[in-house]
């Protein structure tokens, strides 16, 4: 099956209120570069990172797991048989990896030492996060290659697109290795916080698998997500088959992760903290929920051809995972009394801004390049 | 072909899934264990009973370390600041309860604390920053900042379990500040400037060793008995302050949490109540840095899952165009 350019106009009221959003987003970054993090975000001394770092990095890369999880499909655990929906999903990795990546910038007080973290005379190998840093760097220039064939193929490139094909294994492999690397030290961050997360969320064996099971379970999920809202918006018929099997699996690596979360909370003697921590409980089983909805909805091998049952499926796990990530960052998060944090509208904006950015550079790229497969 | 579950677990066992399992389930590595205390530690004894809350060492900590005011009062004439911040470098506190009849009691008591870096043997701060700005000298064990490292992304600040290093919000060039145990003083042969002019010997500065010795001895005393308590430096105290010993928490609050502090505390009322939480004594550095090296040590098990799958993927795409 040929993917290719779906064609269309590019300025429609949808994307010209994107590139609105956008704008805003802009406006709101220069106040930040000028005036210090505080004159936009809501972040203090003992909420250090919020909404830019939870959202725009944590669950934002989580989101662009698309690309990793049809990659781990297609090339690791079966013989290709998902090529339809490599490129879409690959499409949005690229988007959201390199907005995530850009997006710590915002976030980063002395910004303009950014470099320090690639630099050997400055790196402490002991810090969880120069792991992350250094392997979502990588993976953004990896995304990009791994996404080269399409453009030449536009372009009309054919010796570099047989170039690129011979030398393409090893940076498919790499595309595999880096987010499993990053995803799972994204939870390995937490480690160091020690008692100040809390213990429905801190972990020291468990934290890196479970943060990488939801990350490939939200990566498959997206691709669900994307392929339902596609066939929708831009009027394709839905890849309902392929669809099917992605669920099935999803079921499984859910089933997967319930078992060790609930093992190891009662491992680390935490069962009755699920019940007597007050708020805490509740959103620990809103997020228990969400991830068993889509194990609920999908079990049964006939609902996974249902259009609705797909897409809710779908919807519960991306927002399961989110919540986890939010979870363990900022609610499960408590470094001594009398310390609150709410994202401030600025600050929710600017992150608002740089998915309309992604959503947007998607959009036009769909329309113009050969992504999506033909239209049967 | 379709894929199955069947197909799936059975392509989950090959040499590709090599990445989830090296991940998963990592050779057994040495786990990391708490650093030591280095020879020459330099640190502060505070003793709750002793501190009068005159906040002498405030005024001395913002003095020595060019800080600027923080006003929190409507008056707007005092510096009162209300917790360290970026900043203030160090605060006293209090600590009440009931009718405040006595002093270091906890039921209808108060008592004073001083909050300020307490400068970890093993540090998480350090631990956590990326770029090398938190540093602990391997001769004195200070724990510095560099804010020529500091790429200001406050993992530092977010991992401190005592909350001490403090970020500042309202400028474009905003860096981390702690207290830095008056470094910088040191070689014009002062010490920190809070144990200076501290009047009781509340704040006592010296070797780590020497000031652990002196705790113990306090903690040995019979209390309303008279005792002579050092002012200054340990080493060549002012005239000592002397004054009934007072009922003592049989605790040294430094001693085994999370590995060490360099900062000791003693108190008549528990340590929780006064913001410093019990803590466990393995150090949440090495706890993370466990992690890291079990998964990545040598960086071993990336690389044999690196080439577990291009080994996977090569087999898959030779039949086919990978980018198709």
């Amino acid at each position: 099956m040929k993917a290719q350019p779906i064609g269309g106009r590019v300025v429609t009221p949808v994307t010209l209120l994107l590139g609105l959003l956008v704008a805003i987003a802009l406006y709101l970054l220069g106040k930040r570069f000028l005036l210090g993090l505080g004159a936009v975000t809501n972040i203090n001394d003992g909420f250090p990172w919020g909404l830019w770092i939870a959202w725009d990095v944590v669950i934002g890369t989580a989101l662009a797991c698309g690309g990793y999880a049809m990659a781990l499909l297609v090339y690791v655990a079966n013989k290709g048989h998902y090529h339809p929906l490599v490129r879409p999903a690959l499409l949005a990795s690229v988007f959201g990896y390199s907005l995530g990546g850009l997006s710590v910038i915002f976030d980063l007080g002395r910004w303009w030492n950014a470099w320090h973290i690639f630099a050997p005379a400055y790196i402490q190998w002991g810090s969880v996060m120069v792991e992350v840093a250094l392997c979502i760097a990588a993976y953004v220039v990896v995304l990009w290659i791994e996404f080269l064939p399409t453009l030449f193929e536009r372009l009309g490139m054919t010796d570099a697109r047989a170039k690129l094909d011979k030398a393409l294994f090893v940076i498919i492999a790499l595309g595999i290795l880096l987010p499993t690397m990053h995803q799972s030290s994204l939870g390995s961050l937490l480690v160091v916080f020690g008692y100040q997360i809390h213990p429905l969320w801190q972990s020291n064996q468990l934290l890196p698998l479970l943060f990488l099971i939801s990350a490939i379970g939200m990566g498959f999920s997206v691709v669900v997500f994307e392929a339902c809202l596609s066939s929708v918006g831009f009027q394709r018929p839905l890849e309902v088959p392929i669809l099917e099997r992605l669920a099935g699996i999803l079921v499984w690596l859910l089933v997967a992760f319930l078992v060790l979360r609930f093992l190891d909370l009662a491992v680390r003697g935490a069962v009755g903290a699920m019940f007597a921590s007050g708020a805490l409980s509740f959103w620990f089983w809103l997020e228990t929920v969400l991830f068993a909805l889509p194990v609920v909805l999908l079990f049964k091998p006939q609902a996974r051809a249902r259009r609705q049952a797909l897409f809710l499926a779908a919807t519960a796990m991306l927002l399961a995972g989110a919540l986890y990530r939010i979870n363990a960052f900022l609610i499960g998060y408590e470094t001594g009394p009398g310390w609150h944090y709410f994202p401030a509208l600025s600050e929710v904006l600017v992150t608002v801004g740089i998915v309309a950015l992604e959503i947007l550079a998607y959009i036009v790229f769909v329309r113009k390049l050969p992504v999506l497969p033909r239209a049967h | 072909m379709t894929i199955t579950r069947r197909h799936f677990l059975k392509a989950a066992s090959a040499g590709g899934a090599a990445a989830t399992v090296a991940l998963a389930t990592p050779a057994p590595a040495e786990a990391r264990t708490n650093k030591l205390m280095p020879p020459k530690a330099l640190g502060l004894l505070f003793d709750a009973t002793l501190c009068i809350g005159c906040k002498a060492c405030v005024a001395a900590c913002k003095q020595a370390n060019g800080m600027p005011q923080e006003v929190s009062t409507p008056e707007r004439l005092w510096d009162t600041p209300l917790d360290i911040s970026g900043k203030t470098l160090n605060v006293i506190k209090v600590y009440q309860h009931g009718t405040n009849a006595e002093k270091d009691r906890e039921t209808n008591g108060f008592a004073f604390v001083k909050k300020s870096c307490l400068h970890c043997v093993d540090p998480s701060c350090v631990s956590a920053c990326p770029v090398s700005a938190m540093t602990k000298d391997p001769e004195t064990g200070i724990v510095s900042y560099d804010k020529d490292a500091c790429i200001g992304c406050r993992y530092c600040v977010a991992a401190c379990p005592f909350g001490v290093p403090r970020f500042q919000y309202d400028t474009a060039t905003p860096q981390i500040q702690k207290c830095q145990l008056c470094k910088h003083r040191m070689p014009e042969g002062k010490f920190a400037a809070c144990a200076e002019v501290c009047p009781t010997g509340a704040t006592l500065y010296g070797p780590v060793e020497a000031l652990k010795a002196e705790a113990k001895r306090r903690l040995a005393m019979k209390e309303g008995d008279e005792a002579v308590f050092a002012r200054g430096d340990i080493r060549t105290p002012y005239a000592p302050h002397v004054r009934p010993a007072a009922k003592y928490l049989q605790r040294i609050y430094g001693e085994t949490e999370i590995g060490g502090t360099q900062m000791l505390l003693l108190s008549g009322v528990a340590f929780a109540k006064l913001g410093y939480p019990d803590l466990p004594a393995q150090s949440y550095a090495s706890r993370s840095e466990t992690v890291q090296s079990t998964l990545y040590g040598g960086m071993v098990a990336p690389l044999v899952a690196l080439g577990g799958l291009i080994w996977a993927v090569r087999r898959t795409t030779k039949n086919g165009e990978a980018g198709e």
